[in-house]
């Protein structure tokens, strides 16, 4: 009832505010990354297309520097696939299916993480569900964004997917060693298109299969865990 | 297609306003959506119809507006052009984004008793 004049009409009030809509999961990424943080794990969200190698580089990774203490959450919309083929790698990996959710989101590395080995470990990568839109507006908790680009799709891609790219810490070019069969596939080309999207690109041109680059990757990763902050002790 | 959880996460969003200020019914949701949100301003229009059936929300609009990205250098805060290298042309440092990322609920009308 209005109470101004009690004419019977009901009162609209309009309410200002600055509310971030994905603030609920940006407060469960938080937590995520205090436990990230007291463990002293260097947690990396990495996305990419589906098939843009995501999988065979943590393979690789694994093969490359088997002193890096690694672990894997992966995410699919369906099957246990690429985390069965993590851990036949030597990777202690949990899968997470979304069902019909194209991106994961901070609730869910949340309940995962519960099953991950309480060994020490340094590197957390989160395998995102193969997209290159959704995933980039959740956070995670993560550390860093690192995205997977594959030689074969496209020296414009970032230019379509521009959110993704922005969102990105580092780009890893993967299958370079496809490279000699696409003459029209320019390394060049893709850094120009990367700058356009991204502030301070970085870009490591990286084959699973022949090693290229996969050293190069593992001193970023090295570099990224001894910036992460310090952990405050206890009084 | 995350503009369903986007469009629920606003839906609660709303709803816990809506409860607060004891409103009978919400008359218009105000979303900024910046061009770099990676949010289809029509894509979460259409989840909201579906999402707001039976809600407090069931008869509100919702008015989207629109932020283009701008971008800054991030030493000398010169405007720099998008579509072109992310840097300063007078001083080479890398651009930041001034706005264009959000996603923000800014302004709810309600009916109240």
């Amino acid at each position: 009832m209005c109470d101004v004049c009690g004419c019977g009409d009901r009162e609209q009030v309009s309410v200002e505010l600055h509310e971030r809509i994905l603030g609920s999961n940006e407060r469960m990424a938080g937590h995520n990354r205090e436990h990230f943080r007291r463990r002293g794990l260097l947690a990396l969200n990495l996305m990419g297309s589906p098939g843009s190698g995501k999988t065979a580089l943590l393979e690789a990774t694994r093969r490359a520097a088997p002193g890096l203490r690694l672990a894997a959450l992966s995410g699919d919309l369906a099957t246990e696939r690429d985390a069965e083929r993590l851990r036949a790698a030597g990777i202690p990996a949990e899968a997470i299916t979304t069902g019909s959710a194209c991106h994961l989101d901070a609730g869910m590395v949340h309940h995962a993480l519960h099953h991950l080995p309480e060994a020490p470990l340094d590197v957390l990568v989160v395998e995102n569900v193969g997209n290159l839109v959704c995933p980039a507006i959740y956070d995670l908790g993560q550390a860093a964004n690192v995205v997977a680009l594959s030689v074969t799709e496209g020296e414009d891609k970032p230019l379509k997917y521009p959110v993704m790219f922005r969102a990105a810490d580092l780009v890893l070019l993967t299958k370079a060693d496809l490279l000699p069969h696409l003459p029209e596939v320019s390394v060049e080309r893709v850094a120009e298109a990367l700058a356009r999207v991204m502030p301070e690109p970085r870009m490591i041109v990286v084959s699973a299969r022949s090693g290229e680059g996969l050293g190069r990757w593992v001193e970023w990763m090295e570099a990224q865990k001894r910036v992460l902050q310090p952990v405050a002790l206890a009084p | 297609m995350h503009e369903y959880s986007i469009a629920s996460a606003l839906l609660e969003l709303v709803d816990e306003q809506a409860r607060r200020h004891v409103a009978t019914r919400v008359l218009a949701v105000h979303v900024g959506v910046g061009e770099l949100a990676g949010v289809e301003p029509e894509l979460l229009r259409q989840a909201f119809e579906l999402v707001r059936e039976r809600s407090v929300c069931a008869g509100a609009s919702l008015e989207i507006r629109r932020v283009p990205a701008r971008w800054a250098c991030r030493d000398c805060a010169a405007s720099v052009p998008p579509g072109l290298e992310l840097r300063c042309a007078a001083c080479a440092a890398p651009a930041r984004l001034v706005e264009g990322a959000e996603l923000l609920l800014e302004r709810v009308e309600m009916e109240v008793a």
